[in-house]
């Protein structure tokens, strides 16, 4: 680092830090991987420009989208950030799995900087770009409308959430081109990530990145709790909430305590870094251990934020696609409650080797196979939802099926794992990473891919082509199965993570079968692409205008598809748990309303993205050191807050007129609808109008 | 309308404000669930701060060195002071449809915080001048850490103040400034908390370490 | 479609079964704990087997029950018993709360007893003398430091078959995790402070040890050779190294400390008494206080 006496327009930033530059100056296979990867970034952004200025989409984008405030848009760009990032995540893994299948006795396409680099921004964009904007998207989306309200408590708060997240993921995305990412992992620990042993931008991307997005988490959880509390429609009970909106309630209040540790530890590293104070340092009294028990504080809590919205879609599509009433509702509160409150109390499973004693590591050993008592109880009324009930295979059920053996073979692991002794021998290791991908593809992936297909037709008014969706879950099935399971053998074998080459030829085949799966997980990747482009274009066929495809049981299927901004033109009056089975089955669904009201929404506001393009300045400017444009940026964000603050008028109003016009069309729309029986759901014939049994 | 006094924690307008009161209720609610989170954030900080106030003291000075009791007793004072005077803004805030008292028991309130701050920036002078920088210890830097981060908490406050009575000026005592003024209130009387517990447990108790 | 899906199931879960089967076969030819070499490893590895087979308990019914349930209940099958508002049922909620608790309970307990049993800190019982030996890890080599032989080797282990071996540990640099995967579990290392492993191997031979915690470019080459044999191969190993190699002086390991991943191991034939005590006080971080656990000297 060099000192700075003088004062640089740029801080640190030179043009040896652009990727093109760097590799023009080092033409090496692994610089050309990482400035390829910048051009397609590059390539990428450019042709979505083009495309934007084609179809003159400029407008509706920053009217329609990106200046809304509607929880339902709000949702789906969660969704969009999430399969963007997971696109490049699955390429650096992908390449990753090349990598090691090769370099066994052998360098390899990778350097050991650009190795280390790939699998923190792997690790740091699949939890914090992918799954957290994928599962906050899907609350988004659907858990205001399952309560029976108009929108989230604080519409704007929640926009910002997503623009800050979308800031971090720019930032990531950025030091593609600009720099260097960190070394470190998505865990980061110093010494290591210290300046001593990190100099240069790398961890500085990763702190920033994190912080931006971990602080939209928290007002995102902050907001859905507040949701829940006090939007819900009359007669909404808590107790008569779709389970959904139970785990929502859970990962809100989980997202509200846990991610405070994780700013106050990259808070902590920053000041290390930037200011030479001494919280992790080696030396000056700085202890390590700190940060680990402060980052597993919010780790731990993280993967449950990632697993109990999954869990969530899991209850309300295994339901509907049993034609069935959940089995044991109250159980399943009860255990996802005991799981949100258990998961406070397991963090130092994670770091059972850093010597704290046999006492210590016993007692929180305990904690963690507690945890699985809620958990297998939660998959045991999975499948007993399933019996005495009529089951239908959709894209959606098949991934909540796969999810059921598969994340069980995880959660044995897990158990195997929350033991010490076993810890010891393989922490750190391949086996370590299979189990926690073990437990995050099938889980949270899955899991929101089954929300996808299962909620897509609600939310853009068609559904999505069941055969590219079986074949993308045969894809992504299979592909887990064959990259995973080798590196529990491999672990098993003494084979260690973040390992960029091998010396035992013994690991080779299962490193092959590992990029083989790797490539399936790929090709289901890209089957998800294929899937929307068809439906898309076959969209008329499958439109469900009458907004009820699948006979859904909660009030999110009572409405139109796609719904309208105010999601209900008369707020319902709830009477039962899975209140629109119970509207459907009493004769009370599709009825015109008596009185029809102006509704109140909030106005679109451009506060959003300006802070979020100010936030990408700020955590830019932060990691070049380029000290006037951070103060600009920061000053320009509490600017806008508080100049927003001064205006008055935030809402416009619906007329009622417009309502009851609306209304009374999609009304009389759906009682013309023919009605379908599920065995004609996948067919042409589904225009969203179940059919009611008995 | 709903004028249960249950709807939120906090200042009750129900009897004399319907519609602020009903209003307030996701909101109030919603800033207490912020309050929360500030308090994990702190109690974390503290928690860091145990950690590393004996073991972490390295070659540099020890609590008693450098704290300077009087000079932290008397922003105590101010802090608290200033509690009390908020509370008589926020009286000033239900019971007064009007009248300077608002303005003038907020503008005491800025005052004191404003002396608290000072207060603080003149400590923090001072053993910078000893030589006991946050550079030198884990001790000292977890304290400046948790000291600083009260104290940018204290200044975020004071400018929502200044903003607020501008607003008061500008928009009138509206439902939505109102509202303000009673979130600002919770988020002060939480801070002389997290104060009071800065000063007993880092002070008064580190001196004796 | 909405049709028979149990057979692939069954085929994708077989294919689970037969990798876990393959994976055992490799035992015999692999590094890790499932192929013990010692008595620590060897207890590792029945904790493990242990685990598994009582939570097939409640994983094995699943795999029964749920391709079955998936066949009968299928929309296709008018004969199954169609409940739409069946939702709860007493005896098997005592049974699925119920199971998992008492699972939990017998593993909990055999946790709570392994945890101790096998605490790293904990002295293994022998009948043989302990051998003690000082680990400091670097960027990117392991220091081994016999204090009672006066020597030092780095990157290679040098120990006796049948006594039990303390090590003491710390990091002259950044966090890392010392680990002999057929001999034992791992524990890391950090500046300032001293941990402490047991191990033991019971038959001679050469064991992979390595660092597990990653520590930056050369991490993937932080390995070493342990090796366990007899005590006069060890004496006279320990006798030659005294004869012919150098000190480990202040210019030696200024060297050592430097970042770099040496091409082959090095040896040292004396160092200063208390020079790991000397390398733990070096560094004033805040958490040394922790660690030691027996009070005897470094």
């Amino acid at each position: 680092m060099s000192a700075e006496s003088s004062f640089s327009l740029l801080g640190n930033l030179g043009a040896q830090d652009i990727s093109f530059v760097h590799a023009y100056e080092n033409p090496v296979m692994s610089e050309f991987i990482a400035a390829s990867a910048g051009g397609f970034m590059v390539v990428g952004a450019v042709i979505v420009i083009a495309l934007l200025s084609y179809y003159r989409g400029w407008r509706s984008l920053w009217f329609d989208w990106l200046t809304s405030v509607d929880h339902k848009k709000v949702g789906i760009m969660y969704i969009v950030v999430a399969f963007v990032m997971l696109a490049r995540a699955i390429i650096e893994a992908v390449l990753m799995r090349y990598h090691q299948s090769i370099a066994v006795n052998d360098p390899g396409i990778l350097s050991p900087d650009h190795f280390g680099q790939l699998f923190s921004t792997h690790g740091s964009i699949m939890i914090f770009f992918v799954a957290m904007p994928f599962v906050s998207g899907m609350m988004n989306y659907i858990m205001p409308q399952q309560i029976g309200a108009r929108d989230v408590s604080f519409p704007l708060l929640n926009a910002i959430s997503l623009w800050l997240t979308a800031a971090g993921a720019a930032l990531v995305m950025i030091s593609l081109v600009v720099g260097q990412f960190s070394t470190g992992g998505w865990t980061a620990y110093p010494p290591y990530t210290s300046i001593e042993f990190s100099p240069g931008e790398g961890v500085d991307y990763w702190i920033w990145s994190i912080s931006l997005t971990s602080i939209g988490s928290t007002l995102t959880g902050l907001n859905f709790a507040t949701t829940i509390y006090k939007n819900r429609a009359p007669g909404m009970t808590l107790f008569r909430m779709p389970l959904f909106c139970w785990t929502t309630l859970c990962t809100s209040i989980l997202m509200i305590f846990a991610m405070a540790p994780l700013t106050i530890a990259t808070l902590m590293l920053a000041l290390d870094r930037y200011a030479g104070f001494h919280f992790f340092t080696n030396d000056s009294g700085g202890n390590m251990m700190n940060y680990a028990n402060l980052f597993w504080l919010f780790g731990h809590p993280e993967v449950y934020i990632l697993i109990l919205p999954a869990f969530g879609v899991f209850s309300e599509v295994i339901s509907t696609f049993s034609g069935k009433v959940i089995y044991g509702y109250k159980s399943l509160v009860f255990a996802t409650m005991s799981i949100a409150v258990l998961s406070f109390t397991v963090w130092l499973h994670h770091f059972f080797t850093m010597g704290q004693g046999a006492n210590v590591n016993a007692v929180f050993g305990i904690a963690t196979m507690l945890i699985g008592v809620p958990t297998g109880v939660k998959v045991y009324d999975w499948l007993l939802t399933m019996v005495r009930g009529r089951i239908r295979l959709s894209t959606a059920m098949l991934f909540s099926i796969m999810f059921l053996v598969t994340f069980v073979l995880g959660g044995l692991t897990g158990v195997i794992l929350a033991n010490p002794p076993v810890d010891f021998a393989v922490h750190n290791s391949l086996f370590l990473v299979a189990h926690f991908h073990n437990m995050v593809i099938p889980g949270v992936l899955f899991g929101m891919i089954a929300g996808y297909q299962f909620w897509f037709p609600k939310a853009f008014g068609f559904r999505l082509s069941e055969r590219w969706g079986k074949a993308s879950f045969w894809c992504w099935s299979i592909g887990f199965y064959l990259t995973f399971m080798p590196l529990y053998a491999l672990g098993l074998m003494g084979a260690m993570r973040r390992t960029v080459e091998w010396f035992r030829p013994e690991y080779l085949g299962w490193l092959q079968v590992s990029f083989a799966g790797a490539m399936l997980l790929l090709s289901g990747f890209l089957l998800l692409a294929v899937q929307l482009i068809v439906s898309v274009r076959q969209r008329e066929q499958r439109r469900v205008p009458a907004g009820d495809p699948w006979d859904g049981r909660s009030l999110e299927w009572s409405n139109s598809a796609p719904p309208p901004e105010y999601n209900f033109a008369v707020i319902p009056q709830v009477e039962a748990r899975d209140a629109f089975s119970w509207m459907k089955e009493h004769k009370k669904a599709y009825l015109s309303p008596d009185n029809y009201e102006d509704i109140m929404v909030p106005k679109n506001s451009m506060v959003a993205p300006v802070i979020g393009v100010a936030a990408i300045v700020f955590g830019f400017a932060l990691v070049w050191h380029i000290w006037w444009l951070a103060i600009v940026s920061f000053t320009g964000i509490w600017g806008t807050v508080i100049a927003r603050s001064f205006v008055t008028e935030t809402e416009r109003v619906i007329p009622a007129s417009e309502v009851r016009a609306d209304h009374e069309a999609w009304l009389a729309r759906v009682r013309e609808a023919p009605v379908t029986p599920r065995e004609r759901e996948d067919t042409s014939d589904n225009v969203g109008r179940a059919e009611v049994l008995a | 309308m709903n004028t249960s006094p249950l709807s939120h924690p906090g200042l009750n307008l129900g009897s004399v404000d319907e519609y602020s009161h009903e209003e307030a209720e996701p909101v109030i609610f919603g800033f207490w669930i912020f309050l929360m989170a500030d308090l994990v954030l702190f109690a974390l900080l503290f928690a860091t701060y145990a950690t590393m106030s004996v073991q972490g003291q390295a070659d540099g000075p020890s609590p008693a060195d450098i704290f300077d009791l009087s000079s932290a007793f008397i922003g105590t004072m101010l802090l608290l002071a200033s509690s009390i005077t908020f509370g008589m803004a926020s009286l000033a805030l239900k019971y007064r449809a009007d009248g300077p008292h608002l303005v003038l028991w907020l503008v005491l309130t800025f005052i004191l915080g404003a002396g608290f701050i000072g207060m603080e920036l003149r400590d923090f002078m001072t053993m910078i001048a000893q030589g006991a920088v946050p550079q030198l210890s884990g001790f000292l830097s977890s304290f400046y850490l948790l000291v600083a981060t009260h104290g940018i908490h204290v200044t975020a406050g004071l400018i929502w103040m200044i903003v607020l009575l501008i607003q008061l000026r500008v928009m009138g005592r509206t439902t939505t400034v109102k509202l303000r003024i009673m979130r600002l209130a919770l988020f002060w009387h939480m801070l002389d908390i997290v104060w009071v517990c800065i000063f007993s447990f880092v002070y008064l108790y580190g001196v004796t370490l | 479609m909405q049709g028979n899906l149990k057979l692939p199931i069954i085929v994708k879960r077989c294919a689970a079964v037969l990798l876990l089967v393959l994976m055992s076969a490799y035992a015999g030819a692999s590094d890790g704990f499932i192929n013990p070499a010692g008595p620590v490893a060897a207890a590792l590895r029945d904790h493990l087997i242990f685990i598994v087979l009582v939570m097939m308990i409640v994983i094995v019914p699943l795999f029964i029950a749920l391709p079955w349930t998936l066949w009968h209940y299928r929309i296709g099958n008018k004969k199954a018993d169609y409940q739409p508002n069946w939702e709860f049922s007493w005896p098997l909620e005592l049974l699925i709360w119920g199971l998992p608790v008492i699972i939990v309970g017998v593993l909990g307990w055999k946790l709570w007893e392994q945890t101790f049993e096998l605490d790293p800190y904990k002295p293994l019982a022998a009948t043989e003398p302990l051998l003690e030996v000082q680990a400091v890890s670097l960027d990117w080599k392991w220091v081994f430091i016999y204090p009672e032989q006066g020597i030092v080797s780095v990157n290679e282990l040098m120990i006796v078959t049948g006594r039990p071996v303390r090590f003491r540990l710390t990091s002259g640099t950044v966090m890392q995790s010392f680990m002999i995967p057929r001999l034992g579990g791992q524990i890391y290392t950090m500046a300032g402070m001293v941990t402490q492993l047991n191990l033991m191997a019971s038959e001679p031979g050469e064991f992979r040890g390595l660092n597990t915690q990653y520590n930056g470019m050369g991490f993937a080459n932080q390995k070493f050779l342990a090796r366990a044999v007899s005590q006069d191969e060890f004496d006279a190993w320990a006798a030659s190294l005294r004869q012919s190699k150098p000190p480990l002086d202040q210019t030696a390991w200024a060297q050592l400390t430097k970042p770099s991943v040496l091409p082959a191991p090095q040896f040292f034939g004396s160092v200063a008494d208390h020079f790991f005590a000397g390398v733990v006080a070096g560094f004033t971080g805040g958490g040394h206080h922790h660690l030691i656990k027996d009070g005897s000297e470094l």
